[in-house]
């Protein structure tokens, strides 16, 4: 969609408007200033999303709208995570960290903070194996999209 | 190098530049500057309304019934919060609006100022489109943009939102020929193929119907849907927002549709086999229960210039997205080289089916009355008038006796607020009706609490000697709430009675206006003949009618269109 102003809020307004959810949306500039692209999860029948993509077609800032389901397509979210880390806990978070690749990007001597990127239950199932208690704090962008192989979204 | 225009100068060259001869009004400090040029210069009239909802629906009605757009012109603040009602009315309707706000300076904005608010973001869900000016160089192109984008593809209303400071800075003035935006490019000629299968399923039809809404009237289209209408012989049902896009006198007319429409109408939507729907959207009041309007054995065509439109309520078999006038003509360019012909035989029998739904005479009241009925008004109205006037109505009871019983042979000749149902709509909307068409007969039906809601107006038609003729069919209730309670509330009138109603004739008169009023059927003729002979005056009419009638056929809310209930 167009880089300007009130675009995003035209987006979201549409959404609740119409009674649609949105699951995550992330957002940015492309490498043309005058475009930013966003990725919208949203859960719906097939009739539901079809509405849902015509409004946002109709949306004059918006440019183009591919729904990534109709092809083969790659999903990122990058989480932050602060976890209690004190003892014995430092060594099974650090493990569990390597194990879904992630990295610890900050260190204090009772807390770690984790970067971990993947698809959006990758990132869940990372929350489900640290315990409960342990977590101070998360922070998730949502998905981002991109086809596979020669499937390009350009305008 | 040319000499540099303040962004006050920039608005008023780029309405001059547009050809709008006409704007709606009022002023305030946000526009002061914008109103300083419009003092300085003759070619754009500003029409001072009394209340900027009524600038609203004035450049409303005036759009409508000239298909050019119309443009208001309102203050910062309470202004723009006034014109809120009158933008989504137009939004609803699709019909094609430039609004010109002014703002708080750029400096203050987002500071709480005096007279602030967040027009962008309060129009939002009910514009095609806004703009907030923060470049006085922006303005010229925002403002070719707010046009453009008004009038293609489905129109709609466009808001430009003027900060205070960007009307003093000065830049050239340069007024673009034409915009490109790479992210709106409506769709206007119909797929080929899809044009081609329509054809085809529309000769196939043993119980054809056509379903026509208000794109037909937006897109100008009425003459090419009488002439595909009576180049099939197929039945024509109108929307309340579709008719005179096909002539309602003809035979082939099955009335309006919906939930307050005829029998015939309703009973062959239901019961066709192949529905053309051209500009029309399958709303709630029109199909009523989706889930009981779907039969698997009927075939719809639909075309549309919005895609958005097509199967949101009502899925359909084949989709023509397009602008109503293109499609048609191809369809029947399609249809007059097609080898096949339409089903006389099967034809002749659907219309024999239609002829006994249409003998129940579903629209028949009490015309012995001795108290006036307001269907009869309505009645002798399209008889004084000789079926010529534009006619606008508000919101009620008195707006569907109008659909049922003016017949409209002639597009954007009815002017009323079909999606949002705003009362107040009608004397407004017929100021802006007179303006544009200053030798039409110009009517406005309405009902003693709709009337009021923008009863101010008949001091701008007294300013402007607009001279409307007003037929208020005052039953001394919100007949159609009332109407609701009945059927569906035990008969519990809660707050529906209209009392302490002033004395419309010192009202209408107070102003300068001819004030009559009707108590009597015998008397109805008469007053309708002589308030129109007063060519040049304001005539309200105050016909005080039966209090206890009611709306048929009516399909009541989650009700299928075949469970009317009839008189």
């Amino acid at each position: 969609m167009e880089n300007e102003a009130g675009a995003l809020s035209r987006v979201a307004g549409l959404f609740s408007a119409r009674g649609y959810n949105i699951e995550s949306l992330s957002v940015a500039p492309t490498e043309d200033p005058t475009l930013s692209r966003m990725t919208l999860v949203t859960i719906g029948s097939d009739d539901v999303v079809e509405q849902v993509t015509k409004q946002l077609n109709k949306l004059i800032e918006v440019v183009k709208v591919i729904d990534l389901n109709d092809g083969n397509h790659i999903e990122r979210e990058l989480m932050l995570v602060k976890v209690r880390a004190t003892e014995s806990d430092r060594e099974e978070i650090k493990r569990l960290t390597e194990i879904f690749r992630g990295s610890i990007i900050d260190v204090t001597d009772k807390s770690y903070t984790i970067e971990l990127t993947g698809t959006s239950s990758k990132l869940d199932a990372f929350l489900d194996a640290v315990k409960r208690s342990a977590i101070l704090e998360t922070v998730r962008t949502g998905a981002s999209g991109i086809g596979r192989g020669d499937w390009i979204l350009k305008v | 190098m040319s000499v540099e225009l303040t962004g006050a100068e920039i608005t008023i060259r780029c309405l001059q530049e547009e050809g709008v001869q006409c704007i709606f009004g009022y002023p305030g400090g946000a526009v002061l500057f914008i109103y300083d040029e419009l003092f300085k210069q003759d070619k754009v009239r500003h029409i001072l309304v009394r209340h900027e909802q009524a600038a609203l629906h004035a450049a409303d009605g005036y759009a409508r019934s000239s298909n050019k757009v119309g443009v208001a012109l309102v203050t910062s603040g309470p202004g723009l919060t006034n014109a809120v009602t009158g933008i989504a009315t137009a939004y609803m309707d699709s019909i094609p609006l430039v609004v010109i706000s002014g703002q708080v300076p750029t400096s203050a904005i987002g500071l709480d100022a005096f007279q602030e608010v967040d027009t962008v973001g309060i129009t939002r869900p009910c514009v095609k489109h806004n703009f907030l000016v923060k470049d006085v160089k922006d303005l010229a192109l925002t403002i070719k943009k707010a046009f453009y984008i008004a009038a293609s593809g489905r129109p709609g209303p466009v808001l430009v939102d003027i900060p205070k400071d960007i009307t003093q800075h000065k830049t050239q003035f340069v007024y673009p020929d034409k915009v490109v935006m790479r992210s709106y490019n409506p769709v206007i000629k119909g797929h080929t193929r899809q044009i081609k299968k329509a054809a085809e399923l529309i000769l196939s039809a043993k119980r054809p119907m056509i379903y026509a809404g208000g794109g037909v009237i937006l897109s100008d289209a009425a003459a090419q849907l009488t002439e595909l209408t009576q180049l099939l012989n197929f039945p024509c049902t109108m929307t309340l927002m579709g008719l005179g896009g096909y002539p309602a006198s003809d035979r082939q007319s099955l009335g309006m549709l919906g939930m307050h429409g005829t029998y015939e109408a309703n009973m062959a939507m239901q019961y066709c086999d192949v529905l053309v729907a051209v500009g029309a959207r399958f709303d709630d009041r029109v199909i009523g229960n989706p889930k009981h309007f779907y039969n698997e054995n009927r075939k719809i065509v639909h075309i549309d210039i919005d895609p958005s439109s097509i199967s949101k309520r009502v899925k359909v078999d084949v989709p023509i997205v397009g602008d109503v006038l293109d499609v048609l003509k191809e369809l029947i360019k399609v249809l007059k080289t097609e080898k096949e012909k339409t089903d006389p035989v099967a034809l002749k029998e659907w219309w024999k089916q239609i002829e006994l739904w249409r003998e129940r005479d579903c629209l028949k009241f009490d015309r012995e009355s001795k108290i006036i009925k307001p269907q009869m008004v309505i009645e002798k109205l399209f008889h004084a008038t000789k079926g010529d006037a534009f006619v606008t109505s508000d919101v009620g009871q008195h707006q569907m006796w109008a659909a049922q019983f003016y017949k409209f042979d002639k597009p954007r000749r009815w002017i009323n607020s079909g999606g949002l149902g705003t009362m107040g709509f009608g004397m407004p909307a017929a100021m802006g009706v007179q303006l544009a068409n200053p030798k039409g007969k110009v009517a406005c039906i309405t009902g003693e609490a709709s009337i009021q809601m923008c009863i101010q107006e008949l001091s701008t038609c007294k300013q402007y000697k607009l001279p409307l003729k007003i037929v208020n069919l005052n039953n001394r209730y919100m007949g159609m709430v009332r109407q609701w309670q009945e059927f569906f509330h035990g008969n519990r009138y809660a707050e529906s009675y209209m009392d302490a109603l002033p004395d419309f004739i010192k009202l209408a008169e107070s102003y300068g206006h001819v004030g009559i009023r009707i108590e009597h059927p015998e008397d109805v003729e008469d007053a309708l003949k002589e308030a129109f002979k007063l060519k040049d005056r304001l005539v309200f009419m105050d016909f005080i009618t039966d209090q206890t009638e009611n709306v048929f056929p009516m399909v009541p809310g989650g009700k299928g269109l075949s469970e009317m209930i009839l008189v």
